[in-house]
């Protein structure tokens, strides 16, 4: 065991820590518009949308995350019409190429995670809000996304969980998060379990915090 | 399509054994999970705290950490701790584990892991009474677990085992970093000489989807078989 480098390479591994963190959080928060977005569309009655919607979530997670970013990061600059435009500044990035296959991957997680919770309602429950002569709209708003929240947090804290370890894909379009550091430092020094000591216990560590904030959360939205 | 044709001219026959080799691996990885499941899910259900802990660590350890780093740490440490031991016993010289071994190992551990959550969980949602049924009934620890829990716990376990068997199958994507060539490592080798790497990738996720969609077919099947009569 080298004590010295465990010591060392803490403080470089906490730093890349921070990155994972920040590709976690958005595409959390853009994963989570598009889990809606698409729960939505599933709930629909036309059946184009409604299979265009499962279409999607059933592409997203069949296939591993890996071949989304290199589709995504890879694939998409060979299209001569999208190296042109606008978004070739987004799509040049590893960095935002990262975060949109990490964002679409969550979003079809996601989108099934509120589907089943939106169905799981009690149709009483919205009788109950009709028959005070609420409109669909607000009954929406108001009643049904709520439930749905609440039903789907024990779900979704499983799916921040995989999508923490997700993000540790960004380090094979060569961004430094976490694993990209850590295999940084094994591929130097050879020292493969001290580094995955200290890696695997700040990931570890964040798991921790992120299940007992899901669990503080079940408990405050309890009914 | 010239670029998928079987023979010299294209990539069809390479893609076609990578993808054999994916499904030899996951089944490889799947079959080393279950072991590692026979070892850790006794341990979880076992009286000892002692074991108990033992068998939590692992679990927890290896669900929270992303696999990646753990393939990292096979493929980095792999060889040095096999020449380690082997130094034990008088042998220097260099040893190098073949990728496949290392990948799933590395596979099969990460997929032991979540089998042992699915098979405890089976376990514990027998009746109760159908231990102390075998108990009153004279059977044997081993008779018991043979004909009463065992055929019990495969029908429940079987819906959360097709599950964890998406899960592995896909982690072998990740395997491609230690150069086995599966589906992923073929198609980055395709689509770097090439140059089209929008096609290839494509194409190997709907290589995946075929897998999975072929998968799912033959374990509804096997879901039938064993929950007859209920």
């Amino acid at each position: 065991m080298d004590f010295e480098l465990m010591i060392n390479s803490f403080p470089k591994l906490l730093n890349a820590a921070v990155v994972t963190l920040k590709l976690l959080s958005i595409s959390l928060i853009v994963g989570l518009f598009i889990g809606l977005l698409f729960a939505i569309l599933r709930l629909n009655k036309n059946i184009f949308i409604n299979k265009f919607a499962y279409g999607y979530s059933y592409v997203f997670r069949g296939t591993p995350l890996l071949v989304q970013i290199f589709i995504i990061y890879f694939g998409l600059g060979q299209i001569d019409s999208l190296r042109s435009s606008f978004l070739w500044v987004i799509l040049k990035e590893p960095y935002w190429c990262a975060i949109i296959a990490f964002a679409l991957n969550t979003g079809a997680y996601t989108s099934e995670i509120l589907r089943s919770a939106f169905q799981t309602i009690k149709p009483g429950i919205i009788e109950a809000g009709k028959s005070l002569g609420i409109s669909n709209k607000i009954i929406f708003y108001k009643v049904q996304i709520p439930i749905a929240i609440r039903q789907s947090l024990p779900a979704y804290g499983n799916e921040i969980i995989l999508m923490l370890k997700g993000t540790s894909l960004a380090s094979t379009v060569t961004l430094m998060d976490l694993t990209g550091v850590a295999k940084y430092i094994i591929s130097t020094t050879f020292k493969p379990i001290e580094v995955f000591i200290v890696a695997g216990g700040i990931y570890l560590f964040m798991t921790y915090i992120i299940h007992n904030l899901i669990k503080f959360l079940e408990k405050k939205y309890s009914y | 399509m010239e670029l998928l044709a079987f023979g010299d001219t294209g990539w069809g026959d390479e893609l076609f054994r990578a993808t054999l080799m994916t499904i030899a691996v996951s089944i490889t990885a799947m079959l080393i999970g279950f072991s590692f499941a026979a070892i850790f899910t006794p341990l979880k259900l076992s009286k000892f705290k002692f074991l108990n802990l033992i068998a939590n660590i692992y679990t927890t350890v290896i669900r929270g950490v992303p696999e990646l780093l753990v393939i990292y740490l096979f493929f980095f440490g792999g060889s040095g701790a096999i020449m380690f031991v082997a130094s034990m016993f008088g042998y220097n010289e260099y040893i190098e584990i073949n990728a496949f071994v290392t990948g799933s190992f590395a596979i099969g551990i990460i997929s032991g892991a979540y089998s042992t959550e699915v098979f405890r969980g089976a376990i514990q949602s027998i009746d109760k009474g159908q231990f102390e049924a075998a108990k009153v009934l004279g059977f044997s620890k081993f008779k018991q677990f043979y004909k009463i829990v065992l055929p019990q716990m495969l029908r429940l376990a079987i819906p959360n085992l097709s599950n964890v068997w998406q899960i592995t199958l896909k982690d072998t994507s990740l395997i491609s970093v230690t150069g086995l060539v599966e589906i992923m490592r073929q198609s980055y080798i395709a689509a770097g000489s090439t140059r089209d790497p929008l096609f290839f990738y494509s194409f190997a996720a709907v290589l995946y989807l075929l897998v999975t969609f072929i998968s799912m077919k033959l374990i509804n099947k096997l879901e039938v078989k064993y929950s007859r009569g209920y």
